[in-house]
């Protein structure tokens, strides 16, 4: 670990020249993650940034990290592969609403559920980015773009409610334009063990500038948003004055004494999957911070367990072993 | 218990034997029994099981006929025969849809137990085909199975419906009589497989035996064959193997002998799964297997595995290649080895599942978009099929690339004697990862000799690099978009995999190495095009064949060879694909296409006959 601690954010940028537009959020997300790369400990060999296709997708050029560009929507099954054959990796993989959730979205559904002890990190700017600006499973009823002339008729999905409906061990949510609460859940997405999937809200200054404005602009995010934080009450506005209750099936505005405790861990992921569904209740807060956070068997640990215990029990397989397993007769 | 009466006994060299019922007969099971036994006592081998599509089709009806046909010979083999000599049919519906198939004069046994007016219904029958003249010209032997077994195991525990299941089991007795086979090889398979069910281990021995006695003591037949072990079966240790099994043990093989641990990603699809079921009972062999979500899955999983260090492999058949092909198209970019197994399935789309096709050919060498060659083999028989796999798995380590192993439904459901190779005799193959922190710095698009690139290791110092789809600088490996730097690359991998037959030899022609007809065959075709040359040979016919096992590239000097015959014959399961190909690479020859698509392989007869009218030309 001597290397890893002498490590600085400087030696995880790559010699490549960075190619997304001038003020587009990737910028923020990649200095970021350069950030915390050289402090969580691990060597940069022993690090891989897998991705799919987009802008977003980009990601991985960028790092001096092992990488993958893999081919759309199916980073995740490169993750699973990479992971399962060198579980000592530290896998990172990276995606976008269009990669992760549209032609990816099979292949996201099933690393989550098997809790393959990858990071995920879902760059959301509710755009197809790359290919000029078609409307996403993200992007909000009636956005118009190229392809949505007359606006969008889609309903849009919630990566977190998703995420969540599969049945993940770790899924939190962040923003490019807030730095330091960005750094917080993704060294906590790091830490944990299993598969971790972070929301990023990002900016797209080409094809859906300002998408999140309306919570998460400087002047009013502190009374839209709200950062699920575990073990402490769900408290917000520029003077911590408003809390969050739920009653029943409700989540309620009430005042900071009142708040409810956010528990990240409970049985169910039903609390999680309530404030997730806020998003489409413009009166509510928009929640980030961590929606949940639970341990779970890891995959990628339980396969190769099976093939330790299938080893010891009956003996390494040997190629001699292997030709003369079943019946076999002589011929002389 | 009767001794056994003294009757004539005649010898054979080869009977056919087809077994045939109601899919939840068991006569795959029977059948198999039947082959291993006959493995074990020394005779050569080849099978054919021929099973619906449904697992289980309305009981009776015709749809649901299960079969499985068994060749067993004292002379060298190679196809499970054109026509069986003996059809044992369980019920009206496998009587009247195998029945065109028995040998003029062959043996019809047929379970009367089993031909009530609703049986007969069930197989669309109005009139009972015993007695309608259906079986004039054969030997019909009338027995009530059903009846039988009852008597045999009143004594037992088992209800009704357990006893009339053990039936397969009095069937093979017969048969084991009638071909004066011993009956230990499966009294000690029942007894390992009901190891927790002794009731029934016990009862289907006693169904066995009674079937065994009663061919001995209601003289049902006139006499009992035999069949001797075949004296031309070189010595050697021996197994008998399926195809689908041998190419699970072949790709193990081949990453030890690489040195590498082997990954599977792959879901399941008829005819490939029993591949990944085979690999996933070999954990202990080191092996990683995936089932993943789906085959696109299972190949990108695979495609991971091999970029952090695995021996990458995915298998499956037509429908699970046609999801793969884009990820097929990164392998070629990233060039990392990838084994890519398709057992070939009748198609297009869902087409024909248990049935065998050989129309994914020209898929496997051009299907995909860009410039993206990827090296084809081909296994030719259920045993062939683990060298194959070893082959596949050399080429893609040494070319650092995929390779499409091509196999089929009958290769995979097929078995046949395997003479084990000795460990020794398998030359390994040990792959090199590049070392940590190479003096002068890593160039992952470096090239050596055969134009590889270097496989470097996530987890390896200094090696740190990124690889994806898009185009690649040669040497560094980062992003280009220089349209020259593009036509080299392309080139490149072109000339990286057209090279790879420096390193294959020029396969022997069998039979006559000059004359009238060459039959070039790939595949699954191999028992039947030996045959039929065999046959024509002995008649004086001045014929050879050739089998390729390297189609894409094909061997070098296969021009030489075909220029030594007046024609060139190319008989396939599609409608002339490999046909095409030589055409297009040897324009000069004289390349005659003889297909067939019906989802069943050539008889021997058909292909003597095609060659004979070319022979008359
Ligand atoms: C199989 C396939 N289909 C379509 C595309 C074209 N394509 C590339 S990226 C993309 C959408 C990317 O959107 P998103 O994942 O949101 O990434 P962003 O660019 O917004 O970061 C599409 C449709 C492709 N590369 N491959
Ligand atoms: S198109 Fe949008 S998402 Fe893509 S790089 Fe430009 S600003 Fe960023
Ligand atoms: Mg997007």
């Amino acid at each position: 670990m001597a290397e890893a601690q002498a490590l600085t954010k400087k030696d995880f940028k790559s010699d490549q020249d960075v190619r997304w537009c001038p003020g587009c959020g990737d910028y923020a997300i990649l200095n970021c993650v350069q950030g915390i790369m050289a402090s969580i400990g691990v060597p940069k060999h022993q690090i891989c940034f897998v991705s799919g296709i987009g802008c977003s997708s980009r990601f991985p050029y960028y790092m001096n990290t092992f990488g993958f560009h893999s081919i759309h929507g199916r980073a995740p099954a490169f993750a699973t592969g990479i992971k399962a054959a060198n579980p000592d990796l530290s896998v990172w993989m990276v995606t976008g609403d269009g990669d992760g959730l549209s032609i990816g979205g099979n292949h996201m559904a099933h690393i989550l559920r098997r809790n393959v002890d990858v990071k995920i990190l879902l760059f959301n700017n509710e755009i197809y980015g790359l290919t000029k600006g078609q409307y996403s499973p993200t992007s909000p009823q009636g956005l118009k773009t190229k392809t949505s002339p007359m606006g969008s008729v889609d309903r849009p999905m919630d990566p977190v409610s998703f995420a969540l409906g599969c049945g993940a061990t770790f899924v939190a949510r962040t923003i490019d334009t807030h730095l330091k609460h960005m750094e917080q859940v993704l060294l906590a997405a790091a830490h944990h063990k299993g598969t971790a999937f972070v929301e990023i809200y990002q900016n797209c200054v080409i094809f859906n500038d300002g998408a999140f404005d309306a919570f998460a602009e400087k002047t009013v995010r502190d009374d839209k948003t709200i950062d699920l934080r575990p073990g402490q009450p769900m408290v917000f506005g520029k003077s911590l004055d408003k809390g969050l209750k739920v009653d029943g099936w409700e989540p309620r505005i009430v005042t900071a004494a009142e708040a409810d405790v956010w528990r990240p861990d409970t049985h169910s992921p039903g609390p999680a999957f309530v404030m997730s569904q806020m998003d489409s209740n413009p009166a509510m807060p928009r929640p980030l911070g961590i929606f949940r956070d639970v341990a779970a068997p890891i995959f990628d640990a339980a396969l190769h367990e099976q093939i330790r215990r299938a080893t010891s029990t009956k003996g390494p397989g040997t190629l001699e072993k292997l030709l003369h397993s079943g019946e076999t007769w002589t011929v002389r | 218990m009767n001794p056994t009466r003294e009757r004539d006994v005649q010898s054979f060299e080869s009977v056919v034997i087809r077994f045939a019922g109601d899919s939840g007969d068991g006569m795959q099971i029977t059948g198999n029994q039947f082959t291993h036994t006959s493995a074990v006592i020394g005779n050569d081998l080849a099978t054919f099981p021929d099973y619906p599509a449904e697992i289980r089709a309305p009981a009776g009806t015709r749809p649901g006929v299960s079969g499985f046909q068994v060749r067993f010979s004292s002379a060298d083999i190679h196809t499970p025969g054109d026509q069986p000599d003996v059809l044992v049919a369980m019920n009206p519906a496998a009587l009247v849809v195998n029945i065109r198939d028995l040998k003029p004069g062959g043996i019809a046994l047929v379970n009367t137990g089993q031909f009530s007016d609703s049986d007969l219904k069930k197989a669309g029958l109005t009139k009972s085909p015993l007695t309608d003249g259906t079986l004039a010209g054969f030997r019909v032997i009338e027995i009530d199975i059903n009846k039988r077994v009852t008597e045999a195991l009143k004594g037992t525990t088992l209800t009704s419906k357990e006893v009339q299941r053990c039936k397969n089991f009095y069937t093979l007795g017969l048969m084991y009589w009638l071909y004066n086979r011993p009956l230990d090889t499966t009294i000690k398979w029942l007894e390992e497989k009901f190891a927790k069910l002794p009731a029934l281990a016990e009862a289907n021995k006693l169904a066995l035996q009674a079937g065994y006695n009663a061919g001995d003591i209601h003289e049902l037949f006139q006499g009992r064959y035999e069949v001797a072990p075949c004296s031309s079966m070189p010595p050697g240790t021996y197994r008998n193997i399926m195809g689908n099994d041998a190419i699970a043990m072949g790709l193990v093989a081949g990453a030890q002998l690489a040195g590498l641990q082997p990954f599977l990603g792959s879901y399941p699809i008829t005819p490939a799964s029993g591949i990944l079921e085979a690999l996933a009972a070999y954990k202990h062999y080191g092996v990683i297997t995936f089932q993943a979500e789906d085959e696109i899955a299972a190949i990108c999983s695979a495609l991971g595995a091999a970029y952090a260090g695995c021996l990458g492999i995915t298998t499956t058949s037509g429908p699970g290649v046609a999801l793969k092909t884009e990820a097929m198209g990164l392998a070629v970019s990233v060039e990392l080895p990838l084994v890519i197994v398709n057992v070939q399935r009748g198609g297009p789309s869902t087409g024909l599942p248990t049935k065998t096709e050989q129309a994914d050919l020209l898929q496997a060498i051009f299907g995909r978009n860009g410039e993206a060659p990827i090296p084809v083999i081909a296994a030719s028989t259920p045993s062939d099929a683990f060298d194959a796999a070893v082959e596949a798995c050399r080429i893609a380590v040494q070319y650092m690339t995929p390779v499409i192993l091509l196999s089929d439904g009958y290769i995979a459901n097929g078995a046949e004697p395997w003479m084990l190779p000795r460990v020794e005799d398998l030359k390994p193959f040990p792959v090199k990862f590049v070392e940590p922190n190479p003096e002068g710095g890593f160039q992952p698009y470096a090239r050596d000799a055969k134009l590889a690139r270097p496989w470097a290791k996530p987890g390896t110092q200094g090696l740190e690099h990124r690889v994806g789809g898009l185009e690649k600088a040669h040497l560094t490996g980062n992003i280009s978009n220089d349209p020259d730097n593009h036509e080299f690359m392309v080139r490149m991998r072109q000339n990286k995999v057209m090279g790879i037959r420096e390193s294959i030899p020029t396969p022997n022609v069998f039979g006559d190495s000059t004359g009238d007809v060459l039959v070039v065959g790939w595949g699954s075709t191999r028992g039947s095009i030996t045959s039929a040359v065999e046959e024509l040979r002995k008649k004086g016919r001045k014929v050879g064949s050739l089998h390729l096992r390297h189609v894409w590239p094909l061997p070098k000097d296969l021009d030489k060879i075909m220029a030594c015959f007046r024609s060139v014959l190319v008989p396939e399961m599609n409608l002339g694909q490999m046909a095409r190909v030589l055409r297009s690479e040897y324009p000069q020859q004289n390349i005659i296409s003889y297909p067939k698509v019906q989802g069943q392989p050539f008889r021997t007869t058909e292909l003597v006959k095609k060659i004979e009218s070319l022979l008359e030309k």
